[in-house]
């Protein structure tokens, strides 16, 4: 039991503008330390509205949602960040890095945040992350000197910089080409094999989806298969 | 909190948008400017202006007004004490305008902690002689030192010197009004006829320019003792005792304090000179007004232009807040741009405001009425600084306040699913 991450029991989802939509209906699954996990399923059946609750940036749904045992219910708004900046690392499929800070300000800053450790070591660490995804030379660039697929990678060190229980993707490769996207995947599967990282990745590409080691598949707002 | 963090960020946002941040510093610099140069300017002018009457004036003016006696014998008379007594043709025969036991109340007041000075005068009236002209004037006896230590005594002598009068016995410092009717030059001799009608020639030592040309005209000045010759009275003859307070508001009270204490009649200034209190407290009260609007449009300023860098700064709140930083957070990113914009451009408004006062201190300015002012007046007044820093202060926090709080509330649900 304890090796479970994440737990989803009973999710519902509707959305009310301008009429009352069910885009998530009875969600019920659970993820254990370790796995590497895919989302797929057509544009439009709800994968991402999923993700963004189990992310818990989205407050808006019913049922339960249990990350590291803890339920996501009744928590504030300020206790929610905190979850989000320990326990969560993501990876959009647009970057989203800022502009105004160099490459390794950009992965220190939910380190930082946490304010566990002093900065010094958040820059040694920081440096780790960015030598193990081999683009420690862009360390002192701006964010914004560097190509889409460098950021993309930097985004990722970002993500793993307080050590989460779990990387959420959405669509993380969805705005690179192959060969970047090869490289993404290359780095979440070394994440998830080498270090025992657990990974939710939304994606729909099936190629990529394919290659996971556990694929949920999702279809007008159900789970079909998982 | 991690307060450093959230500096750091703000800071970088700044100085990303540096040239729209100056605009708004700009801005708080040219309120606070306007601000302190207004309110020092203002009320430098209100000192002066008050100053040409209150600072002549004391505080209380302890005298002896010359009237009748309240105590006609009818009235003491057991018999009588019933009825109602009709008298006519009162006289004030036996009254004197001198104070009575003047050294010793003089002694007394010197001791009372509440009094920050004392000045004897003497007022005689006299007529001054130009010919076979007679010139109605008023000579005043005064205890020099006293007199400029407390009511500022040698800044209205124009020419000659005002210490003269109580070196040089029979000495006189005329008024420049009355100098200038009796055709007098320094050194030389005036004839004064007393009331009594006894002829006493004095020297002319210095002219006096109040600014007040009626005053300039029937006022001069001598010494007391010299005044006393000439009334052929005692070293005790007093008419006035003047009095500086510490504190100025406490005068009426002290004033029947000492009245009924002394057996004197006493006036306070509040009572003689009320009207400039009135005018001094509408003048300030606009400028405070124009300074305030002035910050408050500049507030505007910050207000906007934290809008538009929190809409250019979308994602980067969607960001931050997904990776672990809460609304407060946000909030007090965008709080300290906004301060940090209130401080810097405000540190700049209170500097410049000191230099553009300083510069108008420099103004010459040079009026007939005025003989001590040689440049406009400015008040260095450290409140106004203070109160500008607060202001600064306030009103970009105020303006920060708002957008802030959207920005603490973007949702980046909506910003990252939105790409």
């Amino acid at each position: 039991m304890s090796n479970i991450i994440l737990e989803a029991k009973n999710i519902n989802k509707d959305f009310h503008d301008p009429v009352t939509v069910r885009v998530l209906s009875n969600i019920n699954f659970s993820i254990n330390k370790g796995e590497f996990v895919s989302v797929t399923g057509k544009s439009g059946c709800g994968k991402s509205t999923l993700l963004y609750i189990l992310s818990t940036m989205d407050t808006d749904y019913e049922g339960e949602l249990l990350i590291d045992n803890e339920s996501m219910r009744n928590k504030k708004e300020a206790q929610l960040a905190r979850v989000r900046n320990e326990k969560i690392g993501f990876v959009f499929q647009f970057h989203y890095l800022l502009n105004e800070f160099t490459v390794i300000k950009n992965v220190m800053l939910p380190g930082l945040k946490m304010n566990q450790y002093p900065a010094k070591e958040v820059e040694y660490k920081a440096m780790e992350k960015l030598k193990m995804l081999g683009i420690e030379k862009l360390a002192l660039k701006n964010a914004n000197q560097i190509s889409g697929g460098e950021k993309q990678r930097v985004a990722i060190a970002r993500a793993l910089i307080n050590d989460p229980h779990i990387i959420m993707g959405d669509e993380p490769t969805g705005n690179l080409d192959k060969k970047n996207s090869e490289i993404v995947f290359e780095i979440f599967k070394r994440l998830a094999e080498e270090f025992n990282q657990t990974l939710l990745i939304v994606t729909h590409d099936s190629g990529f989806a394919e290659r996971t080691h556990r694929i949920i598949e999702m279809e007008d707002g159900k789970i079909i298969s998982s | 909190m991690n307060f450093r963090l959230i500096i750091s960020i703000a800071k970088s946002l700044l100085i990303a948008r540096w040239k729209q941040t100056l605009v708004a510093a700009i801005g708080v610099t040219f309120s606070i400017t306007m601000f302190i140069t207004l309110l020092s300017f203002m009320t430098g002018l209100n000192y002066l202006l008050d100053g040409l009457i209150l600072n002549r004036t004391p505080h209380v003016r302890l005298f002896n007004e010359v009237k009748p006696n309240k105590n006609q014998p009818i009235n003491l008379t057991a018999g009588y004490k019933d009825h109602y007594n009709f008298i006519q043709s009162i006289k004030s025969g036996n009254s004197r305008p001198e104070i009575y036991n003047s050294e010793a109340i003089i002694q007394a007041l010197k001791e009372d902690d509440r009094v920050l000075g004392v000045a004897p005068k003497i007022t005689a009236p006299v007529f001054f002689n130009e010919g076979t002209i007679e010139i109605t004037g008023v000579v005043n006896g005064i205890d020099e030192k006293a007199e400029s230590r407390l009511f500022h005594f040698n800044d209205y002598i124009t020419s000659g010197s005002g210490s003269d009068i109580g070196k040089l016995s029979n000495s006189i410092v005329l008024g420049k009004g009355l100098a200038d009717k009796l055709l007098a030059n320094i050194g030389d001799m005036v004839q004064v006829t007393t009331a009594k009608g006894e002829l006493f020639p004095l020297r002319v030592v210095g002219y006096f320019q109040s600014g007040l040309q009626d005053f300039d005209k029937t006022q001069s000045f001598a010494s007391i003792s010299t005044v006393q010759k000439l009334l052929g009275k005692p070293a005790s003859y007093i008419t006035d005792i003047q009095l500086k307070l510490k504190d100025l508001n406490t005068a009426p009270a002290v004033a029947k304090e000492f009245a009924q204490l002394f057996g004197a009649d006493a006036e306070d200034i509040q009572t003689a000179n009320s009207q400039f209190e009135t005018g001094s407290f509408i003048r300030t009260l606009i400028s405070y007004a124009v300074g305030i609007t002035l910050l408050i449009v500049a507030g505007f300023g910050i207000y906007n232009i934290l809008n538009m860098m929190i809409y250019e700064k979308m994602d980067s709140i969607a960001i931050l807040k997904a990776t672990g930083f809460s609304g407060k957070d946000v909030k007090r990113i965008f709080l300290v741009i906004a301060i940090s914009i209130g401080f810097f451009g405000g540190l700049a408004g209170l500097f410049f405001g000191f230099v553009l006062s300083s510069v108008i201190d420099q103004i010459p300015f040079n009026t007939a009425a005025l003989p001590t002012i040689k440049t406009y007046p400015i008040n260095y007044n450290p409140v106004f600084y203070l109160i500008g820093a607060v202001f600064s202060l306030i009103t970009t926090y105020m303006a920060g306040w708002f957008p802030s709080q959207k920005a603490s509330k973007v949702d980046p649900v909506i910003i990252i699913r939105g790409k």
